[in-house]
């Protein structure tokens, strides 16, 4: 079922994924629509991570790891050898659980994925990459004066908003976030979820959470997964108040998981 | 009898551990509680029961033979060489003594064996007043149910904090003798001929009595213990060494680190730390015998004139046995970046060397410094290698080529053989091994404070 008409950008389709002998998602169908926030759910280890990291192909760095079925990004299809990461990578950024900034300076976090991609051809540039990376993660005004000091000086709340200005810095049309608050006090996992509504204006945003508030609050639509399998997919009122599957109504409501 | 003893003292300490034990268990009725483990209880009443007993025992034996001496040459004010009379004495009593028995060396033995005697009968007596004692004590202590477990943390704390010490106080024994020595040394030769000098020729101090050099053989020796040229030789020979591992290791670490497969990684850094394991000596033969002429007939092929002890050799075999130092400790700090910071790199299209570049190597770069200083100051250090491999003649000279020679080999060079230890020769040793010890003590703190300035914080 389609949303306000919304387009498509990434279409998962008949999707297997295999740790070495052990089968993590079964025949996952999922499309996700433009510049609209899809939320994932579901208990742990049900397969929510490891389905948005098919998306830029981060199950590639884990050996075992063996991808199966197609996903496609913007009608072409990227779980193919020939595909190049390093440009999906960059088309399709991503958000961890914990704050993972690097240990360099404020200003050479942001300018990391630039400088990589070439994308400024000189300093002043840069900066300006930087400047907006910053101002879109909301970050701007709490670090334009201490660009040089490093960023795990940053509280988690900031590190994090450092972490999707990283992602940002490269213009990306995807964000992925990989439980992005669950390392965050309640005012921190505020001002992220207030940045993630501002971000989707421009973005389309991936978000596995495992609070059902952080869900309703941020999402337009929400897969629910369970045991490496979808059980529904729905637009976040739809599943959050009425759902049509039994299961999806015991996990919302805390009956289980 | 001495073990005897101590055989008596440690049979007591782990028989009262069982004794303290059940008497402890014992203690318990129903309304009263242990304050600790029965097993403290055991512990208590053994430390006890050893601690102090062996605390006298071992004083006791350290100082008798001291005292002893004192007691029985006090008897003999007009012998002349006192230390000489007293050995003899003690051969004499021991029975294995060749020389002329003289009536004194007969009296002291005589006085040796009945003050010995009496010593080693108080020795016992204390020793075993000393056990009851104590262990009495203990055994109340126990029967009051006292705290036996702080006590026992208390004792152990004492213990731990007096091994420390006793490695502290070496240390500064050590550095005190090299201290005290080396002054000898400057009081004969000018310290800046010593520091300055460019040559290095301390076989012409050697003289038969040290206490006879004239003023002008003095003058003469002046010119002889330049250390420039063997500080020159350490430092090449260490350079030569460096330009080889850590290159070698660095990659060889980042790809066991990084890019080889689990198996491999498994089987591949035991195989590079068995090099580590290898003796120095048998690089040292290697080197010489064939890293050294291979480069002679080499360099001659091309015709340079290549000395069949050369400084190329040396470094190069000591840079091959610091390899696994380096690989080793580096795949180590590699390893233990965390994996999310990889993982961000990846993420933002970073390809594995740009991330390994720019991320994981600066974020691991104390660790592999650390590593690298690890490896200098092994280099430095070295001295098998270079003795059998890049000669002894201490040459100033930058031509890899020719054979040189290091501050650790002129040492063993000093100390072979028999020595007088007061010429200036011998004391020449002490100096080179404090003037090394400073050298490197000013390196490390470098490190250390280029790292702390450098380091990249990632927790």
């Amino acid at each position: 079922m389609e949303l306000n008409n919304s387009k498509i950008k990434i279409k998962a389709k008949n999707l297997n994924v295999y740790y070495g002998a052990k089968q993590a998602l079964f025949d996952i169908n999922l499309d996700i629509n433009q510049k609209e926030v899809t939320a994932l759910i579901g208990p742990s280890g049900c397969g929510k991570s490891t389905f948005i990291r098919c998306i830029n192909r981060m199950n590639d760095v884990i050996d075992i790891c063996k991808v199966e079925g197609s996903i496609q990004l913007d009608g072409s299809e990227i779980n193919e050898k020939k595909v190049d990461v390093v440009t999906l990578r960059e088309k399709v950024g991503m958000v961890f659980q914990k704050p993972n900034p690097f240990p360099k300076s404020i200003y050479d976090n942001i300018a990391y994925g630039p400088t990589i991609h070439g994308v400024a051809e000189n300093k002043d540039q840069m900066d300006e990459i930087v400047e907006t990376s910053l101002k879109k993660a909301a970050l701007w005004d709490e670090v334009k004066d201490r660009l040089n000091e490093p960023g795990t000086s940053l509280s988690g709340g900031q590190q994090q908003r450092l972490c999707i200005a990283r992602a940002l810095s490269v213009s990306p049309e995807v964000i992925l976030m990989d439980e992005p608050c669950s390392a965050l006090d309640p005012i921190a996992t505020a001002k992220i979820e207030e940045l993630i509504d501002d971000l989707k204006k421009s973005y389309t945003i991936v978000i596995v959470t495992h609070s059902m508030a952080q869900a309703v609050r941020v999402s337009q639509k929400t897969g629910f997964f369970h045991l490496g399998k979808i059980i529904e997919v729905d637009s976040t009122e739809k599943i959050f108040k009425n759902p049509d599957n039994k299961m999806t109504q015991d996990y919302i409501t805390g009956r289980f998981g | 009898m001495n073990s005897l003893i101590a055989g008596v003292i440690l049979i007591l300490c782990l028989s009262s551990y069982f004794f303290g034990r059940s008497e402890a268990r014992k203690l318990v009725t129903k309304n009263i509680k242990l304050k600790a483990l029965p097993a403290y209880y055991g512990y208590y009443l053994s430390l006890w029961c050893g601690l102090p007993a062996l605390i006298i025992f071992g004083c006791w034996s350290l100082f008798e033979p001291t005292i002893i001496k004192i007691l029985i040459l006090n008897n003999f004010p007009l012998i002349e060489s006192k230390d000489l009379f007293y050995e003899q004495t003690l051969s004499f009593f021991n029975g294995n003594f060749s020389g002329d028995i003289t009536n004194e060396i007969k009296a002291a033995s005589i006085q040796y064996a009945n003050i010995e005697n009496i010593a080693q009968n108080s020795k016992i007596l204390i020793i075993a007043a000393a056990l009851v004692g104590s262990l009495t004590f203990a055994y109340k202590k126990i029967k009051q149910n006292n705290k036996a477990r702080d006590d026992v943390e208390i004792i152990l704390k004492i213990l731990l904090f007096t091994s420390s010490l006793v490695a502290i106080l070496t240390t500064l024994g050590i550095i005190i003798s090299l201290l005290f020595e080396s002054l000898k040394f400057f009081s004969t030769i000018n310290i800046f001929d010593f520091l300055f000098g460019t040559s290095w020729s301390p076989q012409r101090a050697f003289v038969r009595d040290a206490s006879a050099i004239t003023p002008e053989e003095l003058l003469e020796l002046q010119d002889a213990f330049g250390s420039v040229p063997l500080f020159a030789g350490t430092g090449f020979i260490a350079l030569i060494a460096m330009c080889v591992a850590v290159p070698i290791g660095l990659f060889s670490g980042i790809y066991l680190a990084e890019y080889a497969s689990t198996k491999v990684r498994k089987y591949s850094k035991p195989i590079i730390e068995i090099l580590a394991g290898i003796p120095t000596v048998v690089y040292g033969f290697f080197a010489a015998l064939t890293v050294g002429p291979f480069f002679r007939t080499l360099g001659e092929s091309l015709g340079l004139t290549v000395s069949s002890e050369s400084a190329l050799a040396a470094g190069l075999i000591m840079g091959i046995m610091i390899i696994p130092y380096i690989s080793s400790l580096s795949d180590d700090v590699i390893n233990s970046v965390p994996q999310s910071l990889r993982e961000g790199s990846y993420a933002i299209g970073a390809t594995k060397s740009e991330t390994i570049k720019k991320v994981v190597i600066p974020a691991a770069l104390p660790g592999i410094i650390g590593s690298i200083l690890l490896a200098v100051s092994r280099a430095i250090g070295e001295t098998m290698i270079v003795v059998m491999a890049a000669g002894l003649a201490a040459n100033l000279t930058i031509n890899p080529l020719e054979s040189t020679t290091t501050i650790t080999t002129q040492i063993v060079m000093i100390l072979v053989g028999d020595q007088e230890f007061d010429s200036p020769k011998t004391q020449a040793a002490f100096a080179l091994g404090l003037t090394l010890f400073i050298a490197t003590l000013f390196l490390n703190y470098i490190a250390l404070r280029v790292v702390k300035k450098y380091r990249e914080k990632y927790d």
